[in-house]
């Protein structure tokens, strides 16, 4: 674990009892004294706290800003209000993904995007190839990114930001607690409703501490993250999104908007239009052991049922709040139906398993107040 | 009744010629909460050091292996629907299977309680 890059809150992590494990380059928490289980049920019951920091935060701005970057995103920015957030993927000439990331417009021509830790100086280098001379880009790596999140986060996290009661899902707010500058977004990746704030590094220790007196309150790790957001149907990039995948096979057209299906105009359109319409190779489905037990592991084979090979699992587990195994994986086109029989090798062994919705466990987002 | 350690973080309990094996408190302790048990069917002859069984716990899989060569007689069917039993009480009721012994000999090369201790302090 040397040569990681360590959070700023890492002794803070410690002193709650943290089992650091490395991930995208930094020691991260992947459990606390909780365990991968109790933090996964107290987020989906409460509120769990989660420090992401580690996750790259990008401000782009200036004349052309808007256009340029639809040039890399099959989502419809043009459209978008300030403080709207929407998710999308930067695509590449052979449409697959070279990352997923949120996007939030903050002005006419002024983005904020929040990318994965792994990726985020692939990213930044592939940003800077593309954007022209005008469009500036800042990477704010001297701010930390905590995420509060369940059903209680709105409620709960109201008490110390008030602005938190009115955001609703995908909306976003540059405000100031404690008379520090932070931005809330209503967002997030557990499935639940709840938040993602990004604070400069020097005052995250004083958040994070008054965010552990709030009642209900617990730190998660990584662990509980992954099996939180898998039960969810979410995808992890680097498992679920690669290079070889395209958002089509990936079942990601719902962030496609109307606009850019008809028009195109990012990297990759031609390849990722021409699945939309006649349909891609292959298709990312949920998968389920018949026995109902049997975790499905990530390479897990997937044949069908004369035995050829047909995919495989691309993330898999065990989801605590369904009390049972968790898939998600990419079988051949002609297989991805609901209900479609297959046969998964564990351990050598093989196992009837059957296509099912990725979304486990419905997510919880909340869109509007009125109810 | 003796009971032995492997370095696999194992434990055995020999009465006669049987052998009861489960999971050390440590082990499940660095597993974390276990979720799915795969065990031996009955009759299955393994040599030591086999990959008879598997324990998967909320972060990965881990094989467990025959601590002696023998032949499993029982597994802990309790398990299947319990696993938690292996995290709440590793050394008693979350067994994993019973196996009659070939050579008692391979006994010898296990590790007792004091010297299992010794070796968990070394691995932390």
């Amino acid at each position: 674990m040397t040569n990681l890059h360590a959070l700023v809150l890492e002794s803070f992590h410690a002193e709650r009892g943290a089992k650091f494990g490395p991930f995208a380059g930094y020691r991260m928490p992947v459990q606390y004294s909780l365990g991968v289980k109790g933090e996964h049920i107290h987020t989906r019951n409460a509120v769990g706290l989660f420090d992401v920091s580690h996750m790259g935060q990008l401000l782009i701005e200036g004349k052309g800003a808007t256009n340029a970057l639809e040039q890399l995103v099959p989502a419809a920015l043009q459209e978008m209000i300030p403080g709207q957030i929407r998710y999308s993927q930067l695509t590449l000439n052979n449409g697959g993904i070279l990352d997923d990331l949120m996007l939030t417009r903050w002005d006419e021509e002024s983005w904020g995007l929040v990318v994965n830790g792994a990726c985020k100086h692939g990213d930044i280098d592939h940003l800077k190839t593309y954007l022209p001379a005008d469009v500036t880009m800042r990477y704010f790596d001297n701010h930390s990114l905590i995420a509060v999140q369940g059903p209680k986060a709105r409620r709960i996290l109201s008490e110390l930001i008030p602005e938190a009661e009115q955001l609703t899902f995908m909306r976003s707010t540059q405000t100031s607690w404690n008379d520090h500058d932070i931005i809330l977004s209503c967002c997030g990746y557990t499935g639940e409703d709840g938040y993602e704030i990004s604070i400069a590094k020097q005052f995250v220790r004083e958040l994070a501490e008054e965010l552990t007196q709030l009642r209900e309150t617990t730190w998660v790790g990584l662990g509980a993250r992954n099996s939180l957001r898998l039960e969810t149907g979410l995808c992890l990039y680097g498992h679920d999104l690669t290079t070889d995948t395209t958002p089509i096979e990936a079942d990601l057209s719902w962030s496609i908007q109307k606009r850019r299906r008809t028009d195109g105009g990012f990297l990759g359109a031609e390849i990722i239009l021409k699945q939309m319409t006649d349909g891609s190779p292959r298709k990312r489905v949920g998968i389920k052991p018949e026995d109902g037990k049997t975790p499905l592991r990530d390479h897990t084979i997937l044949k069908n049922v004369a035995g050829s090979v047909v995919g495989e699992i691309t993330s898999g587990g065990f989801g605590p709040t369904l009390q049972g195994p968790v898939a998600m994986g990419y079988v051949l086109q002609n297989l991805c139906e609901l209900g479609t029989e297959l046969v998964a090798e564990v351990r050598g062994k093989d196992l009837r398993c059957a296509v099912c919705d990725p979304i486990f466990v419905k997510q919880r987002y909340v869109r509007n107040l009125s109810h | 009744m003796t009971v032995k350690y492997t370095r696999e973080h194992e434990w055995i309990r020999i009465e006669g010629d049987t052998a009861t094996v489960g999971i050390t408190f440590y082990a499940q302790e660095q597993l974390g909460d276990v979720v799915f048990v795969e065990l031996p069917e009955a009759d299955t002859s393994a040599d030591q050091g086999a990959e008879v069984a598997v324990v998967e716990s909320v972060k990965a899989a881990s094989d467990i292996y025959a601590p002696v060569t023998g032949t499993i007689v029982e597994s802990n069917s309790e398990l299947s629907d319990r696993p938690e039993l292996v995290n709440e009480d590793p050394e008693n009721d979350g067994w994993f299977f019973k196996m009659n012994l070939s050579d008692t000999s391979e006994l010898e090369d296990l590790l007792d309680e004091a010297d299992y201790q010794t070796f968990i302090q070394e691995e932390l």
